[in-house]
């Protein structure tokens, strides 16, 4: 079968690939271009793992056609902190231990980030409902929110 | 995931009439369909990507108070719509209670009518499913049922519709536009989903070939506004499909029920519209009473299909609490955990 040509943006970077129409775009993020951050916990969807944004809509990219991105912004979790510092998202999970295996935390930071953006003030509850699709099954989820409304407060007063 | 060829139709007539090959399926979020391709469950030869066709994803006000919504928009673009949300906000509050945030982000009005059930044998082909396989059997019949439909299900097959949506759209009398091969059509939301019979395989109206181009409310669905909510049973508190639900929209005049609505979720192989339930409660006083006799009517023909007598019952309170929550009117403010049956409620815990 012919492989497709893309030409797509990933964290703000032009990058191009070939791929099968069957492979996921979280495929090609890990095995063709080697952006290991963004990871897989089940596939279909259920986990978040493999949350990134397109065209800055969060999304799973274990269901996403990579021939979807012809054309797209992506971002993951490699884009996230500039150069050495750290996003205030990043920084706080690392102070107040949001992690212990790791494997959620890319996807969990981006959809916080997502979340964010849209409501830089959220409720411990909103935090919650809005993190829900993000699986975590290491910390029980207080730390995360935790982390998620300190750094939110962080954010809004730099802003 | 199996091979397929991948085709990027620019218009709908060029859509149609490449899904009308034998073996096509069409793609749009694919949060269902890639989900069912990856554990083998659907195996299309040819997808048919909807994700560039233009005119489909678009939220439009008629002219005549009604509103049409494209096949493309997505779920969460619509809960999120202002004027949608404020003239039919069980419907906003339904889509919001459904999925994560990155799947309503991604997720389709097409695909959410079309999703398929989530019955655990039609997901695994090691099980015989008569849905899947037509003539294998059904392994939930004696298996894990407790899930499974109380209304409208037969011998050959006992799953449920999971969409959250359809719920409130069947409530209000929801069309759908379609085109196909043999031109358009339109078809009411009550008559779009087939209850299983003896041909579970066949899930809608749809023909081969045939594309859901867009929804519409009707005008009179925006009059239920002021009284209008989705109430949704999880077996956690979000993000988990329906145990049951309900959508119940009322028209309050001098203290009396004017016009009632109400259909359940999580029940049957369709989104289940309780006519003779709203017939009751039309002429009455909003009050107890009344929401317990239309729950009772609207599950009266229930009947366990397995292990779930207990959502007949289930079925009834959630009716009876979605009716009072609607008659107590709708919040100015969707609640921050969407159709969440732990909202407090005035008058006691188990409405
Ligand atoms: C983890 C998880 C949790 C979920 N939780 C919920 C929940 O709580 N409540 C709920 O309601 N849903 C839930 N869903 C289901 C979700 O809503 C559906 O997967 C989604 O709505 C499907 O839309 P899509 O655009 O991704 O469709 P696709 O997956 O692209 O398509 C689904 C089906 O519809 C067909 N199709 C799509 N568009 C059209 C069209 N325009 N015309 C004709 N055929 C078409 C496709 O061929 C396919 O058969 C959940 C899904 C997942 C993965
Ligand atoms: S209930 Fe229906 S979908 Fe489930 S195994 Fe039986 S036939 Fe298949
Ligand atoms: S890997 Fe995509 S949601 Fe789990
Ligand atoms: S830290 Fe291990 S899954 Fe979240």
């Amino acid at each position: 079968m012919a492989k497709t040509h893309i030409t797509t943006s990933i964290n703000g970077e032009p990058v191009e690939f070939l791929c099968e129409p069957n492979q996921s775009l979280l495929e090609v993020l890990r095995n063709t271009l080697g952006l290991t951050g963004t990871k897989e916990g089940c596939g279909t969807g259920d986990c978040g793992a493999c949350s990134v944004t397109v065209d800055g809509r969060l999304v799973c990219s274990c269901l996403v056609l990579a021939v979807e991105a012809e054309g797209a912004e992506i971002a993951t979790i490699e884009g996230m902190a500039q150069g050495e510092t750290l996003h205030p998202l990043q920084r706080k999970f690392l102070e107040m231990a949001a992690l212990q295996c790791g494997i959620c935390t890319p996807g969990v930071l981006i959809s916080a980030r997502a979340l964010l953006e849209k409501n830089p003030n959220p409720t411990e509850t909103e935090v919650r409902f809005g993190l829900a699709g993000n699986l975590c099954r290491c910390t029980g989820y207080d730390k995360i929110v935790r982390a998620v409304m300190e750094a939110a407060a962080e954010m809004r007063e730099t802003v | 995931m199996n091979r397929f060829d991948y085709i990027r139709p620019g218009t709908v007539a060029e859509a149609v009439s490449a899904a009308a090959v034998p073996g096509s399926a069409y793609l749009a979020a694919g949060t269902n369909l890639l989900d069912l391709m990856k554990i083998g469950v659907a195996r299309p030869e040819r997808l048919v990507d909807l994700n560039y066709l233009p005119g489909l994803d678009a939220i439009e006000a008629l002219p005549d108070g009604g509103v049409r919504i494209g096949a493309r928009v997505r779920n969460a673009d619509l809960a999120q719509d202002p004027g949608f949300r404020r003239r039919f906000p069980a419907v906003a509050e339904a889509l919001l209670s459904g999925a994560s945030g990155q799947l309503r982000n991604m997720a389709t009005v097409g695909g959410n009518l079309l999703q398929r059930t989530r019955c655990p044998y039609f997901q695994d082909t090691a099980s015989a499913c008569n849905r899947r396989a037509p003539g294998s059997g059904c392994d939930a019949r004696g298996g894990e049922n407790r899930l499974h439909a109380v209304l409208g299900w037969s011998e050959a097959c006992i799953a449920t519709h999971p969409s959250d949506f359809c719920v409130p759209l069947v409530a209000l009398g929801a069309v759908v536009e379609i085109a196909g091969p043999a031109g358009p059509r339109e078809v009411p939301l009550a008559d779009f989903h087939l209850l299983p019979g003896a041909t579970p395989e066949r899930e809608s109206v749809l023909a081969p070939g045939e594309l859901v181009t867009a929804l519409r409310l009707p005008a009179e669905a925006a009059g239920f506004a002021a009284h209008a909510r989705y109430v949704k049973l999880r077996e956690r508190t979000s993000y988990a499909f329906a145990v049951v639900s309900a959508a119940a929209a009322l028209r309050i005049e001098d203290g009396r029920i004017a016009a009632a609505r109400l259909a359940l979720g999580g029940v049957a192989a369709k989104p289940w519209r309780a006519e003779a339930a709203e017939a009751a409660l039309v002429g009455a006083a909003p009050d107890a009473a009344a929401f317990q006799q239309a729950a009772e009517i609207a599950l009266a023909e229930a009947r366990p299909s397995g292990d779930n007598a207990f959502k007949i019952e289930l079925a009834r309170r959630i009716a009876r609490r979605a009716l009072r929550l609607a008659a107590a009117g709708t919040p100015e403010r969707l609640p921050a955990l969407p159709a969440s049956p732990f909202a407090p409620l005035s008058g006691g815990l188990h409405g």
